[in-house]
């Protein structure tokens, strides 16, 4: 299975046409997947609350978003994610390479790893855990819940689900 | 001219028109002058509005005007090359440049000093950036229109608020009755 082009057929089999990202090393095979494609619109982002800002103004625009990013980011978008996308009550998918689990080579990493799943229980955001690559059959549904309940949605990708980080 | 001013004359220029308006004074200003579903007005989130307005105009062919400060710009200067990489043309970025925090006790920011907005828009690769005075305002904003291209407009103009109400209205109202001028 090729898990960039899977993820990226999900998307757009759920209307995502507007995606913003923000690399990281385990996501450039999706990053180059969806950059490629024609059914899905990719603008980078300089930081991930900006992201979070064009995701707003797709989807009131009419087009469905999805932002995908770094785990790290959880702790740059706190207050985006509760006083824009929470509080006016939007749909936004992240995709996230969930850095400092298992299978992590950089130390630095598993700093935020510790608070990332505490970080999003404490904002009340839904969070599915993608360990295995068979973890993927979950996002058809996944991305189906976040439109209809029309919240932030966390997917967490460890390096495990990538298939290792570099070294394996 | 204070920003107040600056609204109140634009006012009639602005109600045709998808508005994203920037946290706090700005906002309730815009609220208090002249409301109308088309204004998107921000509760929280500063220095997103150049962000929001740029996903709604690449989503949608109706011209939008974010209506920004220069605090929000220096908040999330990250946006400008996103913009003069991306920004198509129904998108229009109206900085009010006071030189300082307005909502927050007209603290100064450094475009009172030495910082030049347009001249880092235009560094960022913003091709049609216009720098105006307050009282120029309502023309500059008519030929960015016009134009058809994206605007950076940097509106020059005296520090100071009005004293306006804070807005009470619920955020999820304010963003479906938008959603539904969008779609209109």
């Amino acid at each position: 299975m090729n898990i960039d082009k899977r993820i990226a057929d999900d998307l757009a089999a759920n209307g995502v046409s507007f995606v913003t990202t923000v690399p990281c090393k385990q996501l450039a095979g999706v990053i180059e997947e969806i950059d490629h494609r024609d059914d899905i619109f990719h603008i980078p982002s300089n930081k991930e609350d900006e992201g979070m800002g064009l995701c707003a103004g797709a989807w009131m625009g009419g087009k469905r978003p999805a932002i995908i990013m770094q785990n790290t980011a959880i702790g740059v978008t706190i207050n985006a994610l509760a006083t824009l996308i929470q509080y006016y009550r939007m749909p936004l998918p992240m995709l996230i390479s969930y850095r400092g689990e298992l299978r992590e080579p950089v130390a630095c990493q598993v700093e935020m790893a510790v608070h990332t799943k505490a970080l999003l229980a404490q904002l009340n955001i839904p969070a599915y855990h993608f360990h295995w690559q068979k973890d993927v059959e979950e996002l058809d549904n996944i991305l189906k819940y976040t439109f209809m309940c029309n919240k932030p949605v966390a997917i967490l990708t460890d390096a495990n689900f990538w298939g290792g980080y570099g070294d394996q | 001219m204070i920003r107040s001013e600056i609204l109140k004359e634009i006012a009639p220029i602005l109600r045709s028109q998808l508005v994203v308006c920037n946290i706090g004074i700005p906002s309730q200003e815009l609220h208090a002058i002249d409301d109308q579903p088309t204004n998107f007005y921000m509760l929280g989130t500063m220095g997103l509005a150049s962000s929001i307005g740029l996903g709604l105009a690449l989503a949608q062919p109706k011209p939008v005007i974010v209506i920004d400060g220069d605090g929000s710009i220096l908040t999330n200067l990250g946006t400008l090359p996103t913009i003069g990489n991306n920004a198509p043309g129904n998108y229009i970025l109206m900085i009010i440049d006071n030189g300082s925090y307005g909502s927050t006790g007209d603290q100064p920011t450094y475009t009172s000093q030495s910082t030049d907005l347009a001249g880092m828009a235009r560094a960022a690769g913003c091709a049609r950036v216009v720098e105006v005075q307050d009282k120029d305002t309502g023309p500059a904003l008519e030929e960015a229109l016009a134009s058809g291209e994206a605007t950076v407009l940097v509106v020059k103009c005296d520090s100071g608020n009005a004293k306006m109400p804070v807005i009470t209205m619920d955020p999820v109202v304010i963003r479906d009755r938008f959603m539904k001028a969008v779609a209109g």
